[in-house]
C-alpha cells in the first residue's frame, strides 16, 4: 500500500530531527502511569506541599506558587522572591481548594504530585491530565522513596545533576540514620506517644504517614498496635500505655503539659522528655509529609539515642536548609528552631 | 401519680448507681479493685490506706471527672432538650434547635484555626453557643406578625446553616495536615480529654440553668397550651419562654464546651422518660435526666474501654441508642404526647 509506505516516510521525516534535538520523552510515574513531559520544562505546578518542597528544592525557579502563600512567620526562611511565590491551592484529591483554571492560567509545563500513589489519585491525576492536556505526574511521597522520587523529578524538570545531589543527600541520611537505629536492641528502644492536637490526645497509629519519623528511627510507638491513621486516644490510655518520651507538633499542648497534675504521672513528662518539633517553615516531624522530615531524623534522633546521635544539630540544619530551601538560617533563627522553646518566633 | 412514679425512678437511679459503680471500675489503665477500694476509704473515712500515686492520679484527675463530666452532659442534655420539645410543641426539637451547637462548634472551630489553647477553645465554644441562640431569639422575636414559635424555630434553622456553612469554610480553610484533623475530632465529640477544670467550668453553668426549669416546671406544662389559652391561665407566656430558652441554652453550651457535639441524647432520651412516666413536666425532667446521664455514662464507659483508641460517643450513642429505643417504643403502653 503506498499510503503506508508514504506515512511512515513522512513520519521517519519528522522524527529524525526529533531525536537529535530534544524530543518528548514518555516518563513512567509512580502509579505505574505513562506521562508524556514535554522536552524543555520550565514551569512546573505543585500540586501539594510535599510536591512544593521538592520542585522548589531541585529548581526554584521553575516553581510556579505555592499550595498556600508563605505567612509571616515562614518568609524569613526564603530568599524573598521565593517566598513571595503566589498561592495557587492544592489540587491532590485530599480537600483541593485549586481551582483548575487557575492551574491553566499558570502555564504549567508540567503537573507533580507528591504522595500516596494508589488507584483513586492516580485517577484523579488521569481526570486533571485529560481535563487540562498537562502532564501530570503522580511520584511516591513515601518517606524511603524520596532519594528515588528525587530523581525522577529531576529527570522529568530537566535538573538531573541538582536532583542526583539532594538525592545523595537524603539517601546518605536515610542510610547512616538507619544504620545507627539498627545497632540499638529492640529492647532499649524507647516507648513513645505522639501528642496531636491542643491537648495532645490526638495520636498517630501504626504505619500512619504521621508516625513515619517516629517509626524510622525504630521508637515503639506505643498506639502502634492499632493500625491507621490519626485517631482520639484517652489520658488514661496514655497513662496506661506510659511513654516515655513524647512528641508533639502543638505549642499549646506543649506549654500546657508541664503544670497538669494528670500529664505530671507519665514517665516522659517526669523525666522533661517531652519535646516539641520544629515546624519552620516546614515542619520536621509530621506535616506536610515530605523532604522537610529529613532532618526531623537527626533531630529526633538525638532525643531518642543521645548516645548515637552526636551530631552538630546547628550545621546539620544549615546545610539541610541550605540545600532544600536555598537560604543559610541565620543564627537567631538557628536559635529558634533549636532552643527549648522550639519555635517561639510565631 | 406517685404510685406509678417510684419503681420507675428507683430503677433509673438503681441503673445508674450500678453504672457508675462499674464505670469506676473499669478502664485502660490497670487499676485493682483492692486500690480503689483502699482509695474510695481514703477519700471518704480518711483511712490512710497506702495507693499507688498513678493509680490515686488516674481515679481523681482522669477516670472519676470523666465519669463525673458523662453524668453531667447527659443530664444537662436531655434536660434542655425535655424543657425544649415541651416548649416547642414538638417532638422533633432537640436542644440544638435554636444553633447553640452551631454557635458552640464555630466557637471551637475558630479557636482551633487560630491556633488557640484549649482553654481558649473551650470558652469559645461555650461564647459561641451563647452568642448564636442570642441572636437567634432577636431575630426570632423581631418576626411580629408570625407564630412566635414557628418564627424562632426558622431562625434557628436559618441561623444554624449560616453557622455550619461559616465552619465548612474554616474547615476548607485550614492546614489539612494538623488543624483540619483537630477540628474533625472536636467536631465528633468526645469526653476524653476532661479534665477536672473542665468540671468546675461546666458545672455552675449547669445548675445555674437547671435551677430555673426545675422552680418553673409546674408552669411548664401548661407551656403546652395554645398560647392565648396559657395566657388566659395568667401564665406570661412570652416571658416563660425567655426563661426557658435561657436555662436550656446555658445548660447546652456548657456541656458542649467541654464534650464537643454528642447528638441523640437530647432528642431522643425525654421520649424514652416521656414513654416510661408520661409528659407531666415535673416528673419528666427529673427521670428524663437521670436516663439521660446513665445514658451517656454507658456510652462513655463503653468508648473508652473496648479499644486502646477512643471510640467516638456520637458513633456509639446512635449504635446503641436505637435499639432501645425501638424496644421502648414498641412496647410501651403509654401514649408519649
Amino acid at each position: 500500500m503506498p499510503g503506508r509506505g508514504f506515512s511512515i516516510l513522512i513520519a521517519v521525516v519528522l522524527l529524525v530531527p526529533a531525536a537529535f534535538a530534544q524530543a518528548p520523552r514518555e516518563m513512567l510515574d509512580a502509579a505505574g502511569r505513562y506521562v508524556v513531559v514535554p522536552a524543555k520544562v520550565e514551569r512546573v505546578y505543585a500540586a501539594g506541599a510535599p510536591a512544593g518542597i521538592l520542585v522548589f528544592a531541585i529548581n526554584p525557579d521553575k516553581l510556579l506558587g505555592w499550595t498556600r502563600a508563605m505567612r509571616a512567620d515562614e518568609t524569613p526562611f526564603f530568599p524573598d522572591k521565593y517566598a513571595r511565590l503566589p498561592e495557587l491551592g492544592r489540587l491532590t484529591g485530599r480537600g483541593d481548594t485549586a481551582n483548575v483554571e487557575v492551574l491553566l492560567r499558570a502555564r504549567p509545563d508540567l503537573v507533580v504530585d507528591v504522595g500516596a500513589t494508589a488507584p483513586v489519585f492516580a485517577s484523579l491525576a488521569d481526570r486533571v491530565q485529560q481535563q487540562t492536556r498537562l502532564p501530570y505526574l503522580l511520584l511516591d511521597g513515601r518517606f524511603e522513596a524520596i532519594p528515588e522520587t528525587l530523581r525522577a523529578l529531576g529527570r522529568a524538570m530537566g535538573d538531573e545533576a541538582a536532583a542526583q545531589r539532594l538525592a545523595d543527600y537524603c539517601e546518605r541520611a536515610i542510610a547512616e540514620v538507619a544504620a545507627r537505629v539498627a545497632q540499638v536492641p529492640p529492647e532499649r528502644r524507647p516507648r513513645a506517644y505522639y501528642g496531636r492536637g491542643p491537648q495532645g490526645l490526638q495520636t498517630a497509629l501504626g504505619g500512619s504517614i504521621n508516625a513515619q519519623v517516629m517509626e524510622f528511627l525504630g521508637a515503639r510507638n506505643v498506639a502502634g498496635s492499632v493500625r491507621g491513621g490519626l485517631a482520639q486516644a484517652s489520658l488514661e490510655q496514655v497513662l496506661a500505655w506510659d511513654p516515655e518520651v513524647i512528641f508533639t507538633n502543638d505549642p499549646n499542648f506543649y506549654r500546657e503539659v508541664w503544670g497538669d497534675a494528670r500529664w505530671g504521672a507519665i514517665a516522659a513528662v517526669r523525666a522533661r522528655r517531652v519535646h516539641l518539633s520544629p515546624h519552620l517553615p516546614f515542619g520536621w516531624f509530621d506535616f506536610p509529609p515530605g523532604a522537610n522530615r529529613i532532618i526531623g531524623l537527626y533531630w529526633a534522633g538525638q532525643i531518642l539515642y543521645p548516645a548515637l546521635f552526636r551530631d552538630d544539630l546547628r550545621s546539620k540544619t544549615a546545610e539541610f536548609y541550605r540545600l532544600f530551601y536555598h537560604q543559610e538560617p541565620s543564627a537567631a533563627q538557628l536559635d529558634a528552631l533549636l532552643g527549648e522553646v522550639g519555635v517561639l518566633p510565631r | 401519680m406517685t404510685r406509678r412514679a417510684i419503681p420507675a425512678y428507683a430503677a433509673a437511679l438503681a441503673a445508674l448507681a450500678l453504672l457508675t459503680l462499674l464505670a469506676f471500675a473499669v478502664g485502660r489503665f490497670p487499676l485493682t479493685l483492692g486500690d480503689l477500694a483502699a482509695l474510695a476509704a481514703n477519700k471518704l473515712f480518711g483511712a490512710g490506706y497506702a495507693v499507688p500515686p498513678t493509680a490515686e492520679t488516674v481515679v481523681m484527675q482522669v477516670r472519676g471527672p470523666r465519669i463525673l463530666a458523662a453524668l453531667l452532659v447527659g443530664a444537662a442534655l436531655a434536660a434542655s432538650g425535655t424543657a425544649y420539645q415541651g416548649m416547642f410543641r414538638n417532638p422533633l426539637v432537640s436542644p440544638d434547635i435554636l444553633g447553640v451547637s452551631a454557635g458552640a462548634a464555630l466557637g471551637a472551630v475558630l479557636g482551633i484555626f487560630f491556633s488557640q489553647s484549649a482553654l481558649v477553645i473551650q470558652l469559645g465554644a461555650f461564647a459561641g453557643g451563647l452568642a448564636a441562640v442570642a441572636v437567634v431569639y432577636t431575630v426570632g422575636a423581631s418576626v411580629r406578625r408570625h407564630d412566635p414559635i414557628l418564627a424562632l424555630i426558622l431562625a434557628g434553622i436559618v441561623i444554624g446553616t449560616l453557622l455550619g456553612s461559616v465552619i465548612a469554610l474554616l474547615k476548607y480553610l485550614a492546614d489539612p495536615y494538623n488543624q483540619l484533623p483537630a477540628i474533625t475530632f472536636w467536631l465528633l465529640g468526645s469526653l476524653a480529654s476532661v479534665a477536672p477544670r473542665d468540671l468546675a467550668f461546666a458545672a455552675p453553668f449547669a445548675l445555674a440553668g437547671l435551677v430555673p426549669l426545675a422552680l418553673l416546671r409546674w408552669r411548664m406544662n401548661l407551656l403546652s397550651l395554645a398560647d392565648d389559652e396559657a395566657r388566659a391561665l395568667g401564665v406570661p407566656v412570652a416571658r416563660l419562654r425567655v426563661a426557658v430558652v435561657c436555662a436550656a441554652t446555658l445548660m447546652t453550651a456548657a456541656a458542649v464546651a467541654i464534650s464537643g457535639i454528642i447528638g441523640w441524647i437530647g432528642l431522643l432520651i425525654p421520649h424514652a422518660a416521656r414513654l416510661i412516666i408520661g409528659p407531666e413536666f415535673s416528673r419528666l425532667l427529673p427521670l428524663s435526666m437521670v436516663l439521660g446521664a446513665a445514658f451517656l455514662l454507658a456510652v462513655d464507659t463503653l468508648s473508652r474501654t473496648i479499644a486502646p483508641i477512643e471510640v467516638p460517643p456520637g458513633v456509639l450513642t446512635a449504635l446503641i441508642g436505637t435499639p432501645f429505643f425501638l424496644w421502648l417504643f414498641a412496647t410501651a403502653r403509654r401514649a408519649w404526647q
